[in-house]
């Protein structure tokens, strides 16, 4: 009786065979697999075009085997819009921190959502602004300590944490909206499953889609990565309820 | 025959747009330009194109970035404020090196000023305008027959050097009407493909990259040599310019767009009273003609710049002009409400033909 091994894991091919350079505890690395894993899953890598934001997640290309474009602050919404809509047929996705995509491209995202354009939206949460030094966030969570809430976010004076997900889920242009984390295996692959489905509906042609997932950046909170993975579900998730808040194709 | 049609130079630029091939509109309705969106959201779906009103001038300018990254034909248009909002991503174009045509309309500033005609944006559509120090290929046409020969210009300027291009008008050239001949276009033969647009892998093995951040070791500097070196190229081979009457002339009159329009009557007006005057009009801002008019005031002792501004384009005449020649000004600043009248222009010609 011959034993044929079987291959169980591999890199996916719509991930370069690199390391990253993202900080020790980071969950950047755990969510491009995710994205890539997906692309994998419905075989368009060589039809994927990505929209790289500013941030951790510039170097977009350094780890995506696909075209990349990149965009201004807070523009990969508008930027992916015109990459989508001289490419119908491509699979267009925008892949944005939360200073990015919360604060400065606020208007961007609402809008393309509200066309309904045909892109899909991987929105990083970390409540705090990673490359510029962890500065205070739109998503800052109340009486969190940044460099520019030293005294911890206070709400009267700066505002409440913006949850993009059931904001955007209200929008008529929306299909999919939903929030996942990162922060245990079960809640990975409850991500990967969210992931493949904001893809799904760009293969299937049937329009905007946006996955917010919760993330830990222990460098920016002073904390090692465990206490900072432990954070996202101590602190992140009940104040950002996971759960999907739109899923408007039922048939897929 | 060729036909003959009585446009307004707004209609003008979206017509010749889409002969040129742009089939991708994106923008944000500001007076004096809106007849430009307006056109094109009621032509381009015709021909299979795409338009957008985009929810602001930033995300305008944006699409037109991700469209001309993905290889398309594509522009924006607007007036003055609505182009500072666009800086932004007109500097990363030109730092992504990406083709694309963006339209000044202008109006009067700063701020939010008056919708009457100016040309106060000089500084900014050819110094740069966003930051990191760029250079646009920036036209400016004087009739609505060059408002649509320029946009074609411009397209395949654009495309050939890898830059964004400006149209800059202003709201008289804009909003009047006269003759125009709508040329047939015809693509230059020697037109480059688009091998660095992004389009999905399909069929290569190369990965194509659309950017401006350049981190590593020296790449920036190499990077902005290259820049620069287009924009030597582009002072050598791109530069347009139109003399009337310099031969002889004892004064020059320099202008450009409207202004140009007005002076070249005024000039007129001076010979027929006996004064040897002649008319020197960039048509490129950027690269700005230099040599043409460096050669052309060499045997001529004066020359009178003439703007509605309170002397921008001035600065790069005095650079370009022969040594021995004396550079005057006569401009108004934003918010004269009207354009100088060619009797006007001609009393100041007389006067500092004169003095």
């Amino acid at each position: 009786m011959t034993t044929a091994l079987q291959k169980v894991f591999d890199r996916p091919v719509s991930l370069k065979d690199v390391q990253t350079h993202f900080c020790p505890g980071c969950q950047h690395g755990t969510i491009h697999r995710l994205v890539a894993e997906a692309l994998d899953h419905f075989a368009v890598q060589e039809r994927t075009i990505g929209v790289a934001s500013v941030g951790c997640s510039v170097f977009l290309y350094g780890y995506f085997d696909v075209d990349v474009v990149e965009a201004p602050h807070g523009r990969a919404p508008a930027v992916a819009t015109g990459v989508k809509r001289v490419h119908p047929d491509k699979i267009v996705f925008t892949y944005q921190g939360d200073g990015d995509l919360a604060a400065i491209g606020t208007s961007e995202i609402i809008h393309a959502a509200n066309r309904g354009e045909g892109m899909t939206v991987i929105f990083v949460n970390n409540t705090t602004y990673g490359m510029t030094g962890g500065q205070m966030a739109p998503t800052t969570l109340p009486q969190q300590k940044t460099s520019t809430s030293p005294s911890g976010r206070n709400v009267q004076t700066d505002g409440y944490p913006i949850r993009m997900a059931e904001l955007l889920a209200v929008l008529d242009g929306t299909a999919y909206s939903t929030r996942v984390a990162v922060n245990s295996p079960k809640n990975v692959l409850q991500a990967g499953k969210a992931i493949r489905r904001a893809f799904q509906y760009q293969v299937e042609s049937q329009g905007f889609a946006f996955v917010e997932v919760l993330s830990a950046c222990p460098t920016n909170w002073g904390m090692n990565p465990l206490k900072a993975n432990e954070r996202v579900g101590s602190e992140m998730i009940p104040y950002f309820q996971l759960g999907t808040f739109k899923d408007v194709e039922k048939t897929f | 025959m060729q036909k003959r049609l009585f446009v307004k130079g707004n209609e003008a630029v979206a017509m010749g747009a889409v002969e040129a091939g742009c089939r991708y509109y994106f923008g944000y309705p500001i007076t004096p330009q809106s007849d430009i969106p307006e056109y094109m959201s009621r032509e381009l779906p015709k021909v299979g194109g795409t338009f957008i009103q985009a929810e602001s001038e930033i995300a305008s300018i944006n699409m037109l970035l991700g469209a001309s990254a993905s290889g398309a034909r594509a522009m924006t248009s607007s007036s003055s404020p609505g182009i500072s909002l666009k800086q932004e991503g007109i500097s990363y174009m030109a730092g992504s090196e990406l083709p694309g045509l963006i339209v000044n309309i202008s109006r009067s500033g700063p701020g939010l000023g008056g919708i009457d005609a100016s040309q106060a944006d000089y500084f900014q559509a050819v110094k740069g305008g966003g930051h990191g120090g760029y250079r646009l290929i920036v036209l400016a046409p004087y009739s609505v027959q060059e408002m649509y020969d320029l946009t074609i210009l411009a397209f395949d300027l654009s495309d050939r050097y890898r830059i964004p291009a400006m149209l800059l008008g202003d709201s008289v050239i804009g909003q009047m009407k006269e003759a125009l001949i709508p040329h047939p276009y015809h693509p230059p033969a020697d037109l480059p493909a688009k091998p660095w647009a992004v389009t999905g892998k399909l069929g290569r093995s190369d990965q194509r990259i659309v950017k401006s951040l350049y981190l590593g070791d020296g790449e920036l500097e190499a990077h902005n040599w290259r820049l620069h070196e287009k924009y030597r190229l582009l002072g050598e081979q791109e530069v347009r310019s139109e003399a009337v009457d310099v031969e002889d002339a004892a004064l020059i009159v320099t202008a450009f767009g409207s202004t140009a329009r007005i002076a070249r009557t005024a000039v007129r007006m001076a010979r027929e009273a006996g004064l040897r005057v002649g008319l020197f009009r960039p048509i490129t801002l950027y690269p700005f003609p230099e040599a043409a008019l460096r050669q052309m005031t060499e045997g001529c002792k004066k020359v009178l710049c003439i703007e509605l501004n309170a002397g921008q384009m001035v600065e790069d005449v005095r650079l370009s002009v022969a040594r021995d020649a004396e550079v005057r000004f006569y401009g108004r600043p934003p918010g004269a409400g009207s354009l100088p009248t060619p009797e006007e222009l001609c009393a100041q010609i007389r006067k500092h033909y004169e003095a």
